[in-house]
């Protein structure tokens, strides 16, 4: 696959998985916070019957990107962890692959705080 | 139900006023009007919440430099706003040293702190002048009721925009040309609904239950009034009012008006359904409809300022939205 | 006037959300950034690094841009008009981590930007590791049960 066609997949994927959080947002009323555990949650479970590995190769980015790419990232962690340490792997494998996404945010999150001084909100 | 309106035995008036706001504020087709807006929103303060402090201050000296009077002259401070435990009023007037009451009335502490003052006043013997202050902040209310100030989320085309706002207010006792007549205390009545950014629907209800309630108990003819003001009712609670009294008391509806639409441009400013807090209110009738009674031009205006009763807590707990609309009665002392 | 008759009321009067546009938005908006991390997934490895590698780099790079924009303000207002645009990508995890440390300053390091900063990102972070537990447990067992058959 070419990168321009590479590009035009992770794009319409990405943009359909957006725009089927932003219906239940309009349409149910479902709060943003519980969108984000849905969606991470939906990751593992994707990634659990085995759809996320090829769906990934297809879309890239596109899938990955999304916050069910984040849930995914968890259950390939547990995964790994399993097959390489049994049982102990249940409790060591999610927060280990996830471990780059959690540490940056909350240290972004910190140096933000030190750097930067809040706006009031605009119309 | 009876005896819910208590008609002042003496004559009091608004001595003074002032009116204070921040960005949205001034950028609105009121900016011109207020006293002062400070378009950092911050009044040169580290937080937003003593900012809110700071707002209130500056509108309560403004009231009293207005009219030459020092802080010592006053007798009575009530004073209210949206804060946690009321505290950016305390925290505001705490150089003060004056007797001071805390209230919380949602968005409705305008005229609640307006009734108590004048009541105060008008059962006492010897007290002759205090003053009552709202206000509002919208960094402050974001962070304690929403979400912090950065996050990037979209509102509900219901929500209202809590306005950056203070009110300050200077009751005297004695004739002058704004008086205060009449007071009626709110019931607390539910909106049915636990929708958190759709408070103007949830508030309707119970500014139609205060303005039936009054004119059922006084027997005014409704020719008499020139306005009904609701507080911050936005577009959604505004229309929900004008059908429930187009059918109930037919002509009222037309007396309507809401500060909540007043105070943004509702074409070239975002605020979906309106503004609410309330120092929408309180600066609202600062601004606009003291001065226009002081002149004359409104004769007798009947002023509800709308509360939201509710908690973050509430709101995560799913319970109602409970609504409440004091009322207090404003002529101008010009015709008589 | 009962209960239900008020709800009506309010429904009949209450806008409802511009579905159409938002939706358009949250796919133009939430498509161009995944677009943005596939093109820094092909430089990353462009320059040598393996797909694990990339992968991580990418979120660290996306979750450090959202930082940055929120920060600097600028998150809020794109996210107004992109919706779910904006919260999906990981990009969203990060603007709620990084603007609730900022908003929590005034209450300290400890128990303001400490403990605020996980009012997000915690319940995501907690039921995402639920998932994978759950996930693991079953995927234990079905493993051996398939080796001693």
């Amino acid at each position: 696959m070419s990168i321009p066609q590479q590009l035009i997949l992770t794009f319409i994927s990405g943009g359909i998985i957006c725009v089927i959080a932003q219906l239940l947002i309009d349409l149910t009323r479902l709060t943003p916070a519980r969108i984000l555990v849905l969606y991470v949650s939906l990751g593992v479970l994707i990634f659990a019957v085995g759809a996320f590995e090829p769906m990934q190769k297809i879309f890239g980015a596109g899938v990955s990107v999304p916050l069910i790419g984040f849930g995914a990232n968890i259950a390939k962690g547990v995964r790994e962890a399993v097959d390489k340490d049994g049982l102990i792997g249940v409790l060591t494998g999610g927060l280990t692959s996830s471990a780059a996404g959690i540490t940056s945010a909350l240290l972004f999150g910190l140096f933000a705080s030190f750097l930067f001084k809040t706006k009031s909100k605009r119309m | 139900m009876k005896n819910r309106i208590t008609k002042l035995k003496t004559p009091i008036h608004f001595r003074s006023w002032a009116s204070v706001g921040g960005y949205e504020e001034r950028r609105g087709p009121l900016g011109d009007k207020f006293d002062f807006c400070d378009t950092s929103d911050k009044f040169g303060q580290k937080t937003w919440e003593i900012a809110e402090a700071e707002m209130g201050r500056i509108a309560l000296n403004t009231s009293l430099s207005k009219v030459g009077l020092s802080h010592t002259d006053l007798e009575l401070l009530v004073a209210g706003d949206l804060q946690n435990q009321c505290v950016a009023s305390s925290t505001g007037l705490s150089s003060f040293g004056i007797p001071f009451l805390g209230v919380y009335g949602a968005c409705s502490t305008c005229t609640e702190s307006i009734m108590m003052l004048s009541s105060f006043i008008d059962s006492s013997d010897n007290m002759k002048i205090g003053a009552a202050l709202t206000t509002s902040h919208n960094s402050a209310a974001e962070r304690q009721f929403r979400t912090p100030v950065e996050y990037g989320g979209q509102r509900a085309p219901t929500a209202q925009w809590t306005s950056t706002a203070a009110g300050a207010f200077l009751l005297e006792r004695g004739r002058g040309d704004v008086m205060i007549t009449e007071y009626m205390p709110g019931r607390i009545i539910d909106g049915s609904t636990a929708d958190g950014t759709n408070m103007g629907g949830a508030m309707a209800f119970s500014a139609f239950d205060s303005i039936t309630a009054y004119f059922e108990e006084s027997g005014e003819d409704i020719h008499n009034i020139d306005y009904i003001v609701t507080g911050d009712l936005g577009k959604v609670g505004s229309d929900i009012l004008k059908e429930l009294l187009s059918k109930e008391l037919p002509g009222a509806e037309r007396l309507h008006t809401d500060c909540g639409l007043l105070l943004y441009d509702m074409k070239n400013q975002d605020a979906h359904s309106g503004a609410s807090g309330c120092g929408t209110s309180a600066s609202v009738l600062a601004c606009h409809f003291l001065p226009m009674l002081a002149d004359g031009k409104l004769r007798r205006i009947l002023f509800l300022s709308t509360g939201a009763l509710m908690s973050p807590s509430s709101l995560l707990q799913g319970e109602n939205i409970y609504g409440i609309a004091p009322l207090i009665r404003l002529e101008s002392g010009k015709e008589n | 006037m009962d209960s239900k008759a008020k709800k009506q009321l309010i429904k009949k009067h209450s806008p409802s959300t511009t579905i159409l546009k938002n939706s358009i938005m949250a796919f133009i908006f939430g498509g161009g950034i995944c677009v943005i991390g596939q093109l820094l997934s092909e430089l990353y490895s462009y320059f040598g690094c393996d797909e694990k590698t990339c992968g991580i780099l990418v979120t660290v790079t996306l979750i450090f841009i959202a930082a940055l924009l929120t920060g600097l303000g600028i998150f809020d207002k794109i996210a107004r008009h992109a919706g779910a645009g904006t919260l999906v990508p990981v990009t969203g995890f990060s603007n709620a981590v990084v603007s609730q440390a900022m908003d929590a300053k005034s209450e300290g390091y400890v128990m303001g930007v400490g403990a605020k900063i996980y009012t997000v990102a915690g319940p995501v972070i907690l039921y995402g590791l639920l998932s994978g537990v759950i996930y693991g447990l079953i995927y234990y067992i079905y493993r051996t049960v398939e080796q001693m058959i």
